[in-house]
């Protein structure tokens, strides 16, 4: 009498796992760009063989023609006097957000909440008039996505 | 008896006097500052409020303001003829200070004749092309941004006047959509940095309402004046999106779209902005 039963159950578990697994969990197939499983909010595999360079991350993060986050966000690098603040700040992300987590925000913050402001920064797709020399293109390569984001696990 | 002038004569003169100075009072004045609520009017604020103190003595003294070099160009090109027709604006519009009030409150409009929304700009060039048999000025030429700049002063101080309804509203439908439509690389619309995120700061700059009220307006970063277009074609840049060409609909439907947001507001023509 035991077998069947848990069988069953068994069985129910394993559909509920299927039916949240459908609910959350989502593979992004963008153009030539990398694959990605967008799981519960979060990116949970890195994007390239090669794990992100924290020191390479905070020059992207500088740089006004790739990450360009002072432009919005305060984060705790000395000499940039003047941020902005449409975003968070970002002092002490690495300890509420996970990799995973940090990984999605970077990779398409628009998949979190489509109204954000926030730039996707690996995403080709769907944009509408695009210049010409950025068509085709993401903000950001895979590798300069996981620099950012090994950089921004650093601020804790 | 010495004759001595009688009070009655001493007034007469001074009247006399202000009326020969009032053509130049009209275009060229000292404006008594407004207090900062004249440039609100409820949720919506000019890009006045977003200066400091300095840029907006700048632009209240017709004397330092920048933008008074292309009303003064505008004034002058007003009352010269050009084309095969012999004509000035002059000849058909009088004193502009009269014929051109309120005009340019009310554009972008719906011209029957094209049968679609038209800027002043485009307004002003219908005129020389239909009444003047004169070529149509360049997009963002000296001498199209000086009249626009000359015709829209001439509404100083009243309200932002557009219509949205009838005739006009699929452009200003149209005009919304571009307005609230992620665009560019970085996948972002007017509506984010202007509605959303408006009063933030982007760096050291404070992100206004976007508001259209004082254009043509002088701009410190271009050192001269520029059209609403001209500020278009920098936002969409600026996104990583490509500029539509001057002119376009959509930039058009967009300046209606934009205008009705700031339906009340001042015009502050010519204004100065960061």
């Amino acid at each position: 009498m035991c077998e069947p039963r848990r069988s069953i159950a068994a069985a129910i578990f394993a559909l509920l796992c299927m039916g949240i697994a459908s609910a959350s969990t989502t593979v992004v197939h963008d153009t030539t760009l990398v694959p990605y499983t967008v799981v519960n909010g979060t990116i949970p595999r890195s994007l390239t063989a090669v794990p992100g360079n924290p020191a390479a991350g905070l020059a992207i993060v500088k740089n006004r023609k790739l990450g360009n986050c002072i432009a919005c966000h305060s984060m705790p690098i000395a000499k940039e006097a003047f941020p902005g603040n449409v975003g968070p700040n970002l002092k002490g992300v690495g300890g509420y957000l996970s990799v995973a987590q940090l990984r999605l925000r970077i990779v398409n913050a628009k998949l979190i909440n489509p109204d954000t402001i926030m730039p996707a920064y690996y995403r080709v797709a769907g944009l509408t008039d695009v210049a010409k020399k950025f068509v085709g293109k993401p903000i950001l390569t895979a590798q300069q996505v996981e620099d950012v984001v090994a950089y921004l696990s650093t601020l804790k | 008896m010495r004759l001595r002038p009688s009070p009655l004569v001493i007034v007469a003169t001074l009247a006399l006097g202000v009326l020969f100075l009032k053509p130049i009072l009209v275009t060229s004045q000292t404006t008594t500052p407004a207090p900062l609520s004249a440039y609100q009017v409820g949720k919506e604020k000019s890009g006045f409020i977003y200066l400091d103190a300095p840029l907006r003595a700048m632009q209240n003294d017709d004397f330092s303001n920048p933008g008074y070099l292309w009303v003064q160009k505008g004034q002058a090109l007003w009352s010269t003829a050009d084309g095969t027709n012999g004509k000035s604006c002059q000849t058909c519009h009088s004193a502009a200070e009269t014929s051109m009030r309120g005009v340019g409150a009310r554009y972008p409009a719906y011209d029957p004749k094209s049968g679609k929304v038209i800027d002043l700009e485009q307004r002003i060039n219908e005129m020389r092309v239909d009444m003047m048999g004169a070529k149509p000025y360049k997009w963002e030429s000296p001498q199209l941004l000086a009249l626009t700049t000359f015709v829209k002063l001439q509404s100083r101080g009243m309200p932002v006047d557009v219509t949205t309804t009838g005739p006009a509203h699929a452009a200003w439908v149209a005009g919304k959509t571009f307005y609230d439509t992620p665009r560019g690389q970085l996948g972002v619309s007017c509506q984010m940095c202007h509605v959303q995120h408006a009063g933030d700061q982007l760096r050291s700059d404070t992100l206004s309402q976007g508001q259209t009220n004082g254009f043509p307006t002088y701009r410190l970063k271009w050192q001269a004046v520029g059209s609403v277009q001209r500020r278009f074609r920098g936002c969409n840049a600026k996104v990583r999106a490509q500029p539509l060409p001057f002119g376009s609909q959509q930039y058009v439907d967009l300046e209606l779209y934009v205008a009705s947001r700031g339906q009340g507001l001042p015009i502050e023509t010519p204004s100065v902005r960061r």
